[in-house]
């Protein structure tokens, strides 16, 4: 006979923030709750009332010791707590003899399967918040708290639940330790995020029914939060497969927070550049410039979504002055509107275009709408006669096919610089550069007389390899590591080293750990990053050693 | 009997999520500033929903794209249907962070 309860068990899931973790399963939640003796209708209406009024405030002091983005998620949950319209049809309940626990659970039912029933996985997502008011209301008129009794999870536990809410992720002490393992939850739920900021390994869409997850309180069990896999009573092969790769998880992170802030150099002491991509001025703000050599690329298209397709020069030189200020002096790339393709913006880009990734795009549209490209031209031009002297304020040109083009671009901005030094209005020419992701301009960069390159990997690959971005279907094709890339790659960078000119990386393969030794290998020096990436980046550049053949 | 001030507009969800949990939230604090009936809509003839409710604005689920309309009623009618529609096209002042 074997022992049932010694049989390991492989519980597959999808991770929803990575991380490992080894303890005993937690099944909640449990614990009954005291029986209830309802009253009148007045009297049941006035203690909904009452817990409805006591969670709000409890509520608001979970806020005040939470971080910006717990007390944001907080903040919905006491908005409806404070709506009348969400306790209204359990009120009416009330009227009809119904129990103030029964009107209310059934009245937010009827709340969360609307958000249940969404397309949506954010709003559906949102059904949490709303039983997380359920429950803790629910609680309060039972007279207890709500919250979970301390001391009745172990330190170190791994919570196995359908879901779980916010207000208790929020109520337990994450420094002793554990993880969360969901049946149901989603990666874009708000615990999810919860948990990826405080690094707490979490797991959802567990594939194990009710009854099946209902046995298993308090078995030993090992979660590898990466791969989405729950392990209960792991045997011994299990457990030390667990504790492998948990310790090469852990000494990654430590090795790659180590680099967050020391300047990129690989192994055999060779400076790589490693600078932000940033897609709107808000991304900066919690961020420390000094993990960076600068900005690669200022996505600069959040400016025409959000004013219409339309923003004013000074709208736009005050977003400009921002971001110059936030870099301090190290250098910026901005691009000029790169809008169609993927990116349409009403009023701006052409409709129905039948491949719009092949249409009027990036500087095909700029030129085509030369008002729009002319002012944002001097706005650029404008805003970086606010950089420190000697700052390097660039200018990067995005979808170029043809020289031709860029001739013609550069004959626009210099009759711009010239409209301004005319008006006496304070200007700055920043440098022109484009970038490299039509294969046409790849392939014939000895023909571009530009000051700088950036290669976009994303769409050079896509339009390489004939693979769309959109298709998951061929994304197998769209490996930014293909020999047709990575030759290009190496061309365009000799180009650059022997015109004593920069060329940089901006798509998302610099932002891939993986991938960095084979772009450095290529003969890139410079890479353009999302701020996330950064230190898993340097970390990949300081174990290159480019004095040693590649594979 | 005075007449009640009336004021109508509209203006495109741009942020990334939509209408969802904090800009929502934003959205009907910002209603609740005006002593006017301040209400939205999908389509310009309605159906309209109170935008100072945070449970009606979310049954709502507008997403991104989605043009809302707006009208409100009383004395700050004009300034509730601007500040509407300014807190939209600012994007509700977020990263795009939900």
């Amino acid at each position: 006979m074997t022992d049932r309860r010694s049989a390991e068990r492989r519980i597959a899931g999808r991770p929803a923030s990575p991380g490992y973790a080894a303890g005993a399963l937690y099944v909640g939640p449990i614990g009954a709750r005291a029986e209830r003796t309802a009253g009148d209708p007045a009297a049941e209406r006035a203690a909904l009332q009452a817990a409805i009024e006591a969670a709000a405030e409890a509520l608001r002091d979970l806020a005040q010791g939470a971080g910006v983005q717990a007390a944001g998620i907080l903040e919905l949950q006491v908005a409806f707590l404070e709506d009348e319209v969400l306790a209204e049809p359990a009120y009416a309940a009330i009227e009809q003899g119904v129990p103030a626990q029964q009107a209310w659970a059934a009245a937010l039912d009827v709340e969360i399967a609307g958000y249940e029933a969404s397309e949506d996985e954010y709003f559906r997502a949102r059904a949490a918040d709303l039983h997380d008011i359920r429950e803790r209301v629910l609680g309060l008129l039972h007279g207890g708290g709500g919250a979970e009794p301390a001391g009745a999870v172990p330190a170190g536990a791994i919570w196995l639940a359908p879901d779980i809410t916010p207000s208790r992720f929020l109520a337990f002490d994450w420094a002793r330790g554990g993880a969360i393992a969901l049946t149901g939850g989603s990666p874009t739920s708000h615990v999810a995020m919860l948990a990826r900021a405080r690094g707490v390994p979490m797991v959802v869409g567990l594939q194990a029914t009710a009854g099946e997850t209902g046995g298993l309180h308090l078995a030993p069990a090992v979660l590898d939060a990466r791969s989405g896999e729950l392990v209960v009573h792991p045997g011994a092969a299990a457990r030390a497969n667990f504790e492998q790769a948990a310790r090469s998880y852990a000494e990654s992170a430590g090795r790659a927070a180590a680099h967050l802030h020391a300047a990129a150099c690989t192994a055999d002491g060779t400076r790589i550049r490693v600078l932000l991509n940033v897609a709107e001025p808000a991304d900066l703000e919690t961020l420390d410039p000094s993990i960076c050599d600068g900005i690669g690329l200022v996505r600069t298209e959040f400016l025409f979504e959000r004013h219409g397709g339309q923003p004013d020069e000074a709208t736009q030189v005050a977003c400009y002055e921002r971001i110059l200020e936030w870099a301090a002096g190290r250098p910026v790339t901005f691009r000029t509107l790169d809008a169609g393709g993927d990116k349409p913006i009403p009023g701006l880009t052409i409709d129905g275009e039948s491949n719009p990734f092949l249409g009027v795009r990036g500087l095909r549209l700029s030129l085509l709408r030369p008002g729009v490209f002319r002012r944002q031209l001097r706005a650029l031009a404008r805003a970086a006669a606010s950089a420190p002297a000697g700052a390097e304020v660039k200018l990067m040109l995005p979808m170029v096919t043809l020289a031709a083009e860029l001739t013609h671009a550069r004959a626009i901005l210099d009759d711009e610089i010239a409209g301004l030094a005319a008006a006496a209005i304070a200007h700055r020419r920043p440098a022109l550069g484009i970038m490299v992701e039509v294969p046409a301009a790849a392939l014939a960069i000895d023909t571009f007389d530009a000051e700088f390159l950036s290669i976009g990997s994303n769409d050079l690959v896509q339009y390489l390899a004939a693979a769309g971005r959109d298709n998951a279907a061929v994304a197998g094709l769209a490996d930014p590591l293909q020999p047709a890339v990575l030759r290009v790659l190496a061309q365009v960078c000799r180009h650059a080293a022997a015109s004593g000119i920069e060329a940089s990386l901006c798509g998302d393969a610099a932002g891939d750990p993986r991938a960095v030794p084979a772009l450095l290998h290529a003969g890139l020096r410079v890479l353009s990053v999302a701020a996330p990436a950064v230190a898993q980046v340097k970390a990949a550049i300081a174990a290159v050693d480019l004095g040693r053949a590649h594979d | 009997m005075t007449q009640a001030m009336q004021a109508q507009g509209s203006a495109v969800l741009v942020n990334e999520v939509g209408l969802h949990a904090r800009p929502s939230v934003k959205f009907t604090q910002l209603a609740k500033r005006f002593a006017a009936r301040v209400e939205f809509a999908f389509a310009a003839g309605g159906p309209w929903i109170d935008a100072k409710s945070p449970v009606k604005v979310m049954r709502a689920k507008a997403p991104r794209g989605t043009t809302l309309h707006f009208r409100a009623e009383g004395p700050d009618a004009a300034a509730a249907v601007a500040a509407m529609e300014d807190l939209v096209n600012r994007r509700f002042d977020e990263g795009e962070a939900p």
